[in-house]
């Protein structure tokens, strides 16, 4: 990082001096602007928190009630210290959004996660123009390309009628991508599919901001005695060792995650089957954007930074990979 | 191609024979015939041969995707597969790619290649991947670059294929031996040839473990004894000028024991002998030898100097062309005795033990383990072949286990049922003050004991590996195993051979369990030159 930098790395995270605040604090903070609610980005470590109007439901079931939360409309303009602060869409989850941060003339943008890929359940991408861009580079490799997710759609609806005979199970993360699973499949059937308890509460917040998704039901609450061949049953991965399975000891399973898309991850997993659907940007998604923010510096966090630090680097930008506590998602 | 990917990626996906059984026999019976034909040359092992290096593929995806060097080998690291990284830094074709049978492919497109200029072989390796999704992609890779391997032994492909052909495993085993070409008219022949009956084996007759007092089954003077020999159970036949040698599993295994097959052409017309292939020079040697043999179609002439084998006949099925099966055992190892009378070289004649009481037997059988070999077989002079597990007439008296105590390091789920379970687990013994893992082993506890060790390991887990868990080195477990080798796979250094819980030790402290020391005192001698290849094939993997 540079001193005149408008965000600097501390050890509470990522911390903008001008604005006195921080982006997805992991260390205790003042004020937190939060991309997204996910664990690793959403954490219960600030006196205030500020997010996008779509996220505070999202925020608020994994804060609690007592957090004090504001929400924000994409687009407006908040002045907080001497940096004018607005969040705009990232298109990862429901409520994502990039923190775009000016002062004195220099705008930074924190992408937060994102993707470019069509997504029901959120507002899509806005390419904001800025001087520095802080990207992800969970998938920062060229190997990673996403097909088209009305395919992967296709897929696995596919997947779960040519298995009438047992449950099929198919691991997601719980917040954002099994409601994205849940409205690409509406198109497709109107069956009603069966929900972990995690997924279904979030499937909740999702259907009040008025969300179109497949019913859903969930698996705690059907009778013991039925019969749930045939059946979809969308669940956390981290479901998936543990004894709520053992109904489902029968079942076909498959996971949906970009991690999917090479065959070492799919078959260590065990998996039946690994649908490669993922709410981040793959790597052309990666290189189209810092391109489209027209930012000549940029830094990189999560998963593949160096390398998308380095190959930048040589194609003449001012790269650098940040060290972040973001885990990234084993599950993505 | 489209559906030769799907197939390989279905049998890459799963672990159940039966399902991918189920995926080769939809695959036979819906691709056209010199699809399947091709599609059987490959799951069989076999390969183009060499068309195009690596390299090749590799400078191409270097200039066509106008990456650096070193990112490609970052993204060769996280895929760990050639012919899959370049499959998939490729963009993938918009919409409908058109599907072209795998003959095609393989007959218009990648043979010709051989003979092309590297022009010409380029602008067709672009052409091919413009084309083809990245699954598809990977496959065409991997047979232009003569890499394919599939994960299902020739054994369940030829199941899959007698069910299309609805006849026996065993009939389409002996059709498709041999060298034939790949085409519709070989894959027709292979569904619906014509059979001579004489080429099958008869089905085999399996000794049932003795469980009683060996007194208990009467005199000794109406029993013969062998030895247990711990080798490849087969059956070699010699018919109608054809000599050919069927394993226990159905599998047709002439090839891979030239020096037998030599051997059998010498007997007389109309022979068949039941015995057991094992290693052997001047007597035999370990399992782990013949694991050289097993599992690999060319015969290499190290292998078969390094691993010589031998076929150990100990009953006469048939005789000039006539069934003996019927006739008494006594009889049947009269006539063996005078047909196989000096022997030598590949094929010999497993010798009776000596003994005349029990006693004799018993003190002949605790020798077994000096011998290298597993116990003895006890069978009724007066009984005929059966067939199957038959209890009553063949006994097999093997010797008791080895047995250590182990403290449980790890924790894996079960597969299918068990997913949610922690069924299979890892056991160390103490060496210096840590623990060195000696043997992955599943079976030999009750459910109720599954699920109370399966609740012990979620609330004393230290660390999780993905699946895996470490979990406090505080249960102890008594452990038998059949053998134990030198491994340079396993961190121990040493490998057990069939490790089976015996008993949950929950009377021991972990510090009482076994010390590496102890386990290494029970290796046998060192060979004369360490066989790496041949310990890293040990099937066994803690």
């Amino acid at each position: 990082m540079r001193p005149d930098d408008l965000v600097a790395i501390t050890p509470a995270g990522l911390h903008c001096a001008a604005g006195g605040f921080h982006v997805d604090p992991w260390g205790s903070a003042d004020l937190a602007i939060i991309t997204h609610a996910h664990a690793d980005h959403a954490r219960p470590v600030a006196r205030s928190y500020l997010c996008a109007e779509a996220c505070v439901p999202l925020l608020r079931r994994r804060l609690g009630p007592e957090a004090s939360i504001r929400g924000v409309p994409y687009g407006e303009r908040l002045r907080i210290g001497s940096a004018t602060v607005s969040l705009h869409p990232a298109g990862h989850v429901l409520g994502s959004a990039q923190v775009r941060i000016e002062e004195s003339g220099r705008v930074f943008v924190v992408s937060g996660d994102y993707k470019r890929a069509p997504d029901p359940t959120c507002a899509p991408f806005e390419v904001v123009r800025c001087d520095v861009f802080v990207t992800e580079a969970t998938f920062g490799l060229p190997i990673y390309r996403w097909e088209e997710p009305s395919v992967v759609a296709a897929e696995i609806h596919d997947w779960w009628r040519a298995n009438p005979g047992r449950p099929s199970v198919l691991f997601a993360y719980a917040l954002g991508k099994a409601q994205r699973i849940l409205a690409e499949l509406a198109p497709l059937t109107d069956r009603p599919v069966l929900t972990h308890g995690a997924v279904e509460s979030l499937v909740r917040l999702y259907r009040e901001a008025g969300i179109p998704m497949l019913r859903t039901e969930p698996l705690a609450e059907a009778p013991r005695k039925r019969d749930l061949a045939g059946a979809l049953i969308l669940a956390p991965p981290s479901a998936r060792a543990t004894p709520w399975m053992r109904r489902l000891a029968s079942a076909e399973t498959a996971m949906a995650s970009g991690w999917m898309r090479v065959r070492g991850p799919r078959r260590r997993q065990g998996y039946d089957r690994g649908f490669a659907l993922s709410d981040h940007a793959d790597w052309p998604a990666l290189l189209r954007t810092i391109e489209e923010t027209g930012a000549r510096r940029v830094l990189a966090t999560h998963g593949y930074a160096e390398e998308l630090a380095r190959f930048l680097g040589e194609r003449g930008f001012e790269a650098e990979a940040l060290a972040t506590s973001f885990e990234g998602e084993a599950d993505a | 191609m489209k559906r030769f990917a799907a197939l390989y990626e279905a049998l890459d996906r799963t672990t159940s024979t039966n399902a991918k059984v189920d995926a080769i026999a939809g695959y036979f019976s819906e691709a056209p015939p010199g699809d399947a034909a091709w599609a059987l040359y490959f799951l069989t092992g076999r390969r183009l041969k060499r068309l195009l290096p690596s390299r090749v593929l590799w400078e191409l995806v270097r200039d066509a995707s106008g990456l650096p060097g070193w990112l490609l080998e970052h993204c060769y690291a996280a895929v760990g597969d050639f012919a899959e990284v370049t499959a998939l830094l490729l963009e993938t074709p918009a919409g409908e790619t058109p599907e072209l049978p795998l003959r095609t492919w393989v007959v218009d497109r990648i043979l010709p290649l051989r003979a092309a200029s590297a022009e010409a072989q380029r602008a067709a390796l672009q052409e091919a991947w413009a084309s083809l999704r990245p699954r598809e992609r990977l496959v065409f890779n991997k047979l232009v670059t003569g890499d394919f391997r599939v994960g299902a032994a020739a054994t369940l492909v030829l199941r899959a294929l007698a069910r299309v052909a609805e006849v026996e495993p065993a009939v389409v085993a002996h059709r498709v031996m041999g060298d034939w070409e790949p085409t519709a008219e070989a894959f027709t022949r292979f569904l619906s040839g014509a059979d001579p009956a004489s080429l099958q084996p008869y089905p085999f007759f399996l000794a049932a473990p003795l469980e009683d007092p060996v007194a208990a089954l009467g005199d000794a003077s109406e029993w013969l004894a062998e030895w247990k020999w711990d080798g490849i159970r087969a059956q070699a036949l010699r018919r109608r000028g054809e000599a050919h040698l069927w394993s226990r599993g159905e599998e047709l295994v002439t090839p891979r024991f030239p020096e037998i097959a030599r051997k059998l052409a010498a007997l007389p017309d109309g022979t068949v002998l039941d015995g057991e292939i094992l290693a052997w020079r001047d007597g035999v040697l370990p399992f782990a030898v013949l694991q050289r043999r097993i599992g690999r179609l060319d015969v290499t002439p190290r292998a078969l100097r390094e691993a010589p084998v031998a076929f150990v006949a100990f009953d006469l099925l048939e005789e000039d062309g006539v069934d003996l099966r019927e006739r008494p055992l006594a009889e049947r190892r009269r006539r063996l005795e005078s047909l196989l009378a000096g022997a030598s070289g590949a094929l010999l004649l497993s010798e009776r033990v000596p003994g005349a009481e029990w006693p004799d037997w018993a003190a002949a059988r605790g020798g077994s383990r000096g011998r290298g070999v597993e116990g003895l077989i006890l069978k009724r002079l007066s009984s005929p072949y059966g067939a199957g597990r038959r209890r009553g007439d063949w006994w097999k008296w093997k010797i008791e286990p080895y047995t250590i105590d182990t403290v449980m390091t790890h924790a894996h789920p079960g597969h299918g049922k068990r997913a949610s379970l922690y069924t299979d687990y890892t056991f160390s013994v103490w060496d210096g003050e840590g623990l060195a893992p000696v043997a992955r082993a599943y079976s030999g506890l009750t459910d109720d004991e599954i699920r109370e060790l399966d609740r012990w390991i979620r609330a004393h887990t230290l660390e999780r590996h993905g699946p895996t868990r470490r979990v406090e080195p505080t249960q102890v477990f008594e452990l038998g195993f059949e053998a134990i080798a030198r491994s340079t796979r396993h961190r121990s250094g040493i490998a057990v051979r069939f490790p089976r819980i015996l008993r949950w030790r929950r009377d021991k402290p972990a510090r009482e369990a076994e010390r590496i020391e102890t386990l290494r005192a029970m290796l046998p001698p060192e060979p004369e030159r360490p066989r790496r290849a041949l310990q890293r094939r040990l099937p066994f993997d803690p």
